[in-house]
């Protein structure tokens, strides 16, 4: 029996979310819905980072697999991704803590939207500094094995949209630069890693002006600034089970 | 494979209508014929109907290529209509949420139906 072709990928995406849930506690995660770059305030961007893998013989199974499985040892210092049980397979949900200038912890999260052998996508929530996904895969090109993370983007809200003005997108490019060339030396290639940016559409959307209510970086603030005051109160609170 | 690198075929069906058949694979590599379609469609079109019956396969850099096409729609202020898409894809559609931004039919006749 053939198996019908539009199900050949149907083991590769999430199933259908309302909405997020994280079961760590983490904030700004539990309760978000998952986002599109159409959902986003800003001008939208496609930025495409790659780095040839030059003189390692990996297939593009193999670079995904080892992508996967180490993902969040190839970050910059100071960010953390907290991978789920499971690993990154298609619907699972991953806390994040991502330094931000002037010592603020930002906690978001992802979705995993897509998985495969060649390829993975993360979507993020509601309150992200974008509304879009980030797709890593790898390929052969030229008789190379290339590895590749592509943004599609919108800053989720006015906010985030002047930080990625003034040096966020600056700092999103170094992050990707960091991880694909992390990527790459751990699977022992060399290879420059290249940064292309497409402005897919130039317009804000100021309908989604008001998505500024879910601000994960607003609202991380008033949780670092109100842990003081909930160790105080800790010891006046009704022991649980 | 079957992959969506060659041209794909474009319809008028109506005035102001183009029909965008999108058949085979569409992953990264489809873009130039997705871009290519959507530039012959686009011609004197107040509505983008893409047919998704003939669709086989479709990741993530698939539902991209919809997504940038979507904008440059909008951008040209056309509607984006859909049509023929299998249970599985109307779940993606669904969960990429572009089910809201992307109105679906059941057949072309519905589709058009709808522009009229």
């Amino acid at each position: 029996m053939s198996t019908k072709p539009e199900n050949r990928d149907a083991q590769a995406w999430a199933q259908p979310v309302d909405r997020l849930t994280v079961s760590d506690g983490h904030i700004n995660v539990t309760g978000r819905r998952p986002t599109a770059p159409i959902h986003g305030f800003g001008r939208m961007w496609q930025k495409s980072y790659r780095t040839p893998l030059t003189g390692a013989k990996v297939s593009p199974t193999e670079v995904i697999s080892a992508w996967k499985e180490h993902f969040p040892e190839f970050w910059p210092a100071g960010n953390r991704f907290f991978a789920p049980l499971a690993g990154i397979a298609p619907g699972e949900v991953a806390a994040l803590d991502l330094s931000m200038p002037g010592g603020l912890k930002l906690s978001t999260g992802v979705l995993v939207l897509y998985a495969d052998d060649e390829s993975f996508t993360l979507m993020t929530p509601q309150g992200h500094m974008f509304a879009g996904w980030i797709t890593f895969s790898s390929f052969v090109e030229d008789g190379v094995t290339c590895a590749q993370a592509q943004v599609l983007m919108r800053a989720s809200d006015p906010l985030y949209e002047l930080g990625m003005t003034f040096g966020g997108h600056r700092q999103e490019d170094a992050h990707w630069v960091h991880t694909l060339s992390e990527l790459a030396k751990y699977l022992g290639a060399s290879g420059e890693v290249t940064a292309e940016t497409v402005c897919v559409d130039r317009k804000r959307q100021w309908s989604r002006a008001k998505n500024i209510w879910h601000n994960s970086g607003v609202r991380s603030g008033m949780h670092m600034a109100g842990a003081p005051f909930r160790a105080l109160a800790k010891p006046f609170r009704p022991h649980e089970g | 494979m079957n992959e969506l690198t060659s041209q794909l075929q474009v319809r008028v069906p109506a005035t102001g209508v183009s029909v965008i058949e999108i058949a085979g694979e569409v992953t990264r590599e489809s873009d130039g014929a997705l871009t290519d379609a959507y530039e012959r469609a686009a011609k004197g079109a107040r509505t983008i109907v893409l047919a998704f019956d003939k669709l086989d396969y479709m990741n993530s850099s698939g539902i991209g290529l919809l997504v940038t096409l979507l904008v440059r729609a909008q951008r040209s202020h056309q509607s984006v209509l859909a049509y023929g898409l299998s249970e599985h894809y109307r779940q993606i559609f669904e969960l990429t949420r572009l089910d809201e931004v992307i109105s679906i039919h059941e057949t072309q006749d519905a589709a058009l139906a709808a522009v009229a």
